[in-house]
């Protein structure tokens, strides 16, 4: 049993984003409107953020700052005192990458919603086939 | 002077959009001619850069000097040499081919069009050359969003819902991608795929990178539409602008396959994707029932543009089928047919898009007569559908050749019958299109003077027509030369990657 406990407490990173990531990816299969279902594409982007953000953290690690640098007597750089920064601005793309496709994806719901006076997928597709 | 094609490659075509949307506030006027202009130089430097990989080997550049694990590194080799190929002419033939019927159908938004279209070739120029997985995740994601936006440029009333449809799994194709290459970072601290490729073999037996090479594979298959992933594809294609659905059928698809083989040959491996995992059977399977289904539903349409998607659903089978059978022949025929497919749909959609020109829907029922009305455009289309079915001096008969001889090899019979089959139907399938088109009688009785205006001769303007008579041509030249192709360009890759 003390086995089952670890696996979820000591990973809880994981099993937060797995959790975020299902509620986006069940909003998107499941709603019927066009905006929830935008909705739960964003938490289904975010979550990944927040997998890749997790991961670059270390007990204890500080800011990926070097203090002291060029000469004078710098304490020696362990990577192992600082968190790894990469996973920050891989993610700093992607956020620029989501939010992008947020916006189409407004932008084409608007464009539907004109057309159809409508969010909802399956009045739209009524509506589409009285054209 | 150091070797600066690889940059170039990128940075044209990116500066080119950025300089195409501040002459909208100038002279419009010059948009098209800098499009055309900034292709050409594109498709230019892609041949340079094959040439120097055919001649001393694998071209091997650094992003801003910056040395592989830590920079950007682009790696071209033989593989993507020859995709980067394909993806630049065909940008400029279509660029080309299309500027009557964006005209047409886009009227004042002609310039917008041409930026996205820009973008998109960026997008898939970047995603071919980069050796970098993150890289790799962000260029497809600005080819994704070119392409969304172009497709909700087409049809009025269907195209903003196909292209959001295509917007729902496209984002989680990416987004497992994505998620892949963060297993595969926690596992090697590495993106680089060369780097990634040489810590691997160590960590074969880890969940994780199991893990990893399923979301990344999964991811791609949604983006490249594999079977019961397709359904954003045929609305998507069908209903957006002819000239983006002539330039998203060929390449984007290929162009995951092409990401789908690198990822299996050369960041994973052969060892890690046919020894350890040992899911080939399995795969090949499913390559084999979107194979047949592509096929099916295909026969099931009542429209032409409709079938023609369905027929790309087909053709994916083929691809990831060949590439999972896994021995040098049916890679040979899987990279063979990247290109020849590429060709092959580019030619089918340049005439699919020169007859929506002329005719308002491409409704089976609407096409009766057509090889009276437009004989040259027709004339293309045959080529390209007999190519498509697999008949010898066109070039889709030397890569099937490749694949069955794979599948033999393999003992694989399921795929091989899918192929035979899917054969015989995508004979069915045109030979029916070609006999409404030049058999069928037309409309008699009711409406005669209807009748005889649409029996004269209303072939597409001269700009369209061209290049799908050279494509066409380039359909039965890479047919009588694909011996040369497969020596210089597809074994030697082959070769090494396969043991």
């Amino acid at each position: 049993m003390p086995d089952i406990l670890g696996v979820f407490v000591a990973k809880y990173n994981y099993w937060l984003f797995i959790v975020l990531m299902m509620v986006g990816l069940y909003a998107m299969i499941a709603k019927n409107n066009l905006i929830k279902k935008l909705v739960g594409m964003n938490i289904f982007q975010t979550a990944i953020i927040f997998f890749f953000i997790s991961i670059a953290y270390k007990k204890g690690g500080t800011l990926p700052i070097i203090e002291n640098a060029h000469g004078h007597s710098a304490p020696a750089i362990h990577a192992a005192e600082y968190m790894n920064p990469l996973p920050h601005v891989l993610m700093l793309t992607a956020i620029v990458v989501s939010v992008a496709t947020f916006g189409v994806a407004l932008a084409l719901a608007v464009k539907t919603y004109r057309r159809f006076q409508t969010l909802e997928e399956d009045e739209i597709r009524i509506r589409m086939r009285q054209k | 002077m150091s070797f600066q094609y690889p940059a170039l490659i990128i940075i044209i075509p990116v500066l080119a959009a950025v300089f195409c949307s501040a002459l909208m506030w100038g002279n419009r006027r010059l948009v098209y001619p800098l499009c055309v202009l900034a292709l050409t130089v594109t498709a230019l430097s892609t041949f340079v850069l094959l040439a120097e990989v055919i001649q001393f080997g694998p071209v091997d550049y650094r992003m801003a000097g910056w040395p592989p694990p830590w920079g950007i590194q682009m790696r071209i080799d033989l593989l993507n040499g020859l995709v980067l190929c394909i993806v630049s002419v065909i940008a400029l033939v279509n660029l080309i081919a299309s500027f009557r019927s964006v005209e047409q159908e886009l009227a004042e938004k002609t310039d917008t069009f041409y930026i996205l279209y820009l973008l998109f070739v960026t997008g898939l120029l970047g995603v071919v050359i980069t050796g970098d997985l993150f890289n790799l995740y962000v260029l497809l994601e600005v080819t994704s969003l070119a392409a969304y936006a172009q497709i909700a440029m087409g049809d009025p009333d269907r195209s903003p819902v196909a292209s959001l449809n295509y917007v729902f799994l496209g984002v989680i194709g990416a987004s497992f991608y994505l998620l892949g290459v963060g297993y595969l970072y926690i596992k090697t601290g590495s993106l680089n795929m060369m780097d990634i490729a040489s810590i691997l073999p160590s960590l074969y037996s880890s969940l994780a990178v199991f893990t990893a090479f399923v979301f990344c594979m999964v991811g791609v298959w949604a983006k490249m539409a594999l079977f019961p992933l397709h359904v954003w594809l045929p609305n998507a294609y069908a209903y957006a602008p002819t000239a983006s659905n002539r330039i998203m059928a060929p390449l984007m698809t290929k162009v995951m396959v092409y990401v789908m083989i690198r990822l299996m040959f050369s960041v994973f491996g052969m060892d890690y994707v046919f020894e350890e995992l040992a899911l080939s059977e399995h795969i090949v399977l499913l390559a084999s029932i979107a194979i047949l289904a592509g096929a099916v539903l295909a026969l099931a349409q009542k429209d032409l543009k409709k079938m023609l998607t369905y027929i790309i659903v087909s053709e994916i089978g083929y691809l990831v089928g060949g590439a999972w059978l896994g021995n040098s022949a049916a890679l040979t025929g899987t990279v063979l047919h990247v290109l020849n497919d590429a060709l092959m749909t580019f030619c089918l959609f340049l005439a699919v898009g020169n007859m929506s020109y002329k005719l308002k829907n491409l409704h089976f029922d609407n096409l009766q007569g057509l090889f009276s009305r437009m004989p040259l455009t027709m004339a293309g289309f045959v080529l390209a559908g007999v190519s498509i079915v697999g008949i010898p001096p066109t070039c889709g008969f030397f890569s099937k050749w490749f694949l069955l001889s794979g599948a033999l090899e393999a003992g694989n019979y399921v795929f091989l019958l899918a192929l035979v089959f899917s054969s015989l139907i995508n004979a069915v399938l045109f030979f029916r299109i070609f006999e409404i088109c030049f058999f069928e009688p037309m409309h008699s009785g009711e409406d005669h003077a209807h009748e005889h205006s649409r029996s004269v001769l209303s072939e597409a303007p001269a700009s369209m027509l061209l290049p799908l008579l050279l494509v066409a041509a380039g359909l039965l030249a890479v047919g009588l030369y694909s011996g040369m192709i497969v020596d210089h360009v597809v074994a030697p890759f082959v070769s090494g990657v396969v043991a």
